[in-house]
């Protein structure tokens, strides 16, 4: 029902604040199934934040981090109604975008 | 180039795999929780709640709006602190998902069937529309006490009912609720348990749910609890909004009145 | 001895009849208020007569009567290995006491069940993630293999309702959780010196 990226951006003080949830299992290519097999690694490699089309966080990431990666970060102005996207790219090549509005 | 977007990062908060086996460590967890903040990602899932539950859904193509949690229909703020409760229309005592079927079966015309199917998630789920309305109208209670109806004769044997199924030891493994949750200081592994027949412990875990459960990435709402627990005492699945099933959260519930409603939580 | 056996089945017929109306409206809640899930059926819901007497609120208390009759009763139906019979393999008794799977609906069945031993009690003294449900059992080999340590031991872990009724523990053996040689390799576990519970203790 919900997209593989929920973002919530808010203005606050003289920046902006971003919060955003990215649905991904995160495998470290360490752990074992039930049955021994190793379980492939799979996990975000880069993640970008943009506010209207500018960049204002690249990001790599690697196998430390968590399942269902929860990102928090601020950026200096924008304003209501600007547009905030995050995309990620993992090291299967798989990627998630999402976008909001600031609010 | 324009100067407010200068892309200054003043913060960036990342969840550290490595933090998961000292996270079941009480005093640990509770700094490892201290670094979210204010954050909690059940933020996400209550716009999702709020979403569902002013969208028209449904054969009807009706909204929840009119749903009667309690206190009036479509009254959402405060609702969840005083369920479970005697519901006249129904002739029965009923928790937040056992009223939410009701008005979606009522109100929206689907059927039992289908509120059935998946009202949990399971691993690797996103979040189903169940919890994200629990996760909402609980939102619209934090703060509030815990008070659940005990006046209506139903609702007191509802809790007594409660109290016997607490107590329920059956299955291979002789397990009851209480085998784990009637006494106060143990834990399990490095779990600790609270005691849910005193108020304290039954306090702290009734106002903490719904609760984002970080191990899993999802929202999990007290009616899962309860199932799950079942599980773990190896026995079959209990069923949604059942009789047993609000029997159990009215025996937590009436144990936890008067604390405060602090959720959606964030757990483990 | 047998005049003994022909009164017990009466005494638990009795403790039945007790049995407040509540109760038996709270099985027969759960009862429909549960589904069959994967190979966990209802059948679960159903109690037997320790179950049943077990299952009193706090405020209830079972009578000594019963009690004593169930703790003959659970006593008088433990199988006793032979005196060299009791301890099996240390090493495979960590795997059993460590394995918290089996018999949960989610559980594969195919697989072995564990004992879930670390669940509630401490064992292995640099093993950190263990339970207080139960006491430590660390350094429970300094009790020694004397013929009644072991009998002792083989019945507490076979349905410690032998020794003390309603107990937390589940009946490793007489609810057939694990087989008799995972109860072999557990004892071995707790009694062998060389397995790790034992570490702490100057040989």
């Amino acid at each position: 029902m919900a997209s593989r990226i929920r973002i919530r951006a808010q203005l606050k003080g003289d920046g902006c604040e971003v919060k955003a949830l990215m649905r991904h299992p995160m495998e470290t290519g360490l752990r074992k199934d039930q049955l021994g097999e190793t379980i492939p690694a799979r996990f975000i490699t880069a993640v970008k934040v943009t506010h209207n089309d500018k960049i204002v966080l690249d990001a790599f990431w690697g196998a430390a981090v968590s399942a269902n990666p929860f990102l928090g970060m601020r950026f200096k102005g924008g304003s209501v109604g600007d547009v905030v996207k995050v995309s990620w790219l993992d090291n299967q090549g798989d990627t998630g975008e999402g976008e909001t509005q600031i609010r | 180039m324009i100067s407010w977007c200068a892309g200054i990062l003043s913060s960036l908060l990342l969840l550290l795999a490595p933090l998961w086996a000292w996270a079941q460590q009480d005093g640990i967890f509770d700094e490892y929780r201290a670094m979210f903040g204010d954050d909690n990602p059940a933020v996400f899932v209550i716009d999702e709640g709020e979403e569902l539950w002013f969208s028209k859904a449904g054969p009807n193509s009706t909204s929840l709006e009119g749903c009667d949690l309690g206190l009036g229909a479509g009254v959402v703020e405060g609702a969840y602190a005083q369920l479970p409760r005697y519901f006249a229309d129904t002739d029965r005592v009923q928790d937040v998902e056992s009223r939410l079927e009701h008005c979606m079966i009522e109100l929206q015309g689907k059927t039992r069937e289908e509120i059935h199917a998946k009202p949990y998630s399971l691993r690797g789920d996103l979040g189903t529309e169940m919890e994200a309305l629990v996760a909402w109208l609980a939102e619209q209670s934090r703060g509030l006490a815990i008070a659940p109806g005990q006046a209506h004769p139903s609702e007191r044997s509802s809790y007594e009912l409660g109290e016997q199924l607490f107590y329920f030891r059956a299955g291979p493994h002789d397990f009851s609720c209480a085998t784990c949750h009637g006494q106060s200081g143990k834990r399990i592994r490095l779990q600790s348990l609270p005691d849910l027949t005193a108020h304290e412990g039954a306090a702290e875990a009734y106002s903490s749910w719904p609760a984002y459960r970080i191990s899993q990435g999802i929202v999990r709402t007290m009616g899962w609890r309860m199932r799950d627990c079942f599980r773990q005492q190896r026995m079959p699945e209990l069923i949604m909004g059942s009789e047993a099933a609000v029997a159990l959260q009215t025996y937590l519930a009436v144990n936890a009145a008067g604390a405060t409603m602090a959720a959606p939580g964030l757990k483990r | 001895m047998t005049r003994m056996k022909t009164i017990k089945p009466l005494v638990l017929l009795c403790c039945f009849l007790i049995n407040s109306a509540l109760a038996d409206e709270a099985a027969m809640l759960l009862k429909s208020s549960m589904a069959d899930k994967n190979f966990v059926t209802l059948e679960r819901v159903e109690r037997d007569a320790l179950q049943s007497f077990c299952s009193k609120p706090r405020s209830e208390e079972g009578d000594i009567e019963t009690a004593n009759a169930l703790r003959e009763s659970a006593r008088a139906a433990v199988p006793m290995p032979t005196e060299d019979d009791f301890l099996g393999d240390w090493q495979r008794g960590e795997a059993v006491a460590n394995n918290g799977r089996g018999l949960q609906y989610s559980d594969n069945p195919e697989q072995p069940n564990g004992g879930n031993c670390y669940a509630c009690h401490q064992l292995d003294p640099d093993e950190v993630a263990y339970g207080t449900l139960g006491p430590s059992l660390t350094g429970y080999g300094a009790r020694g293999q004397s013929l009644s340590m072991l009998e002792y031991t083989w019945i507490k872990l076979w349905n410690t309702h032998a020794y003390n009724v309603c107990s937390h523990m589940p009946r490793f053996g007489a609810a057939g959780i694990l087989s008799e040689q995972q109860l072999k390799d557990v004892m071995a576990y707790l009694l062998d010196p060389r397995s790790p519970v034992n570490s702490g203790l100057s040989p």
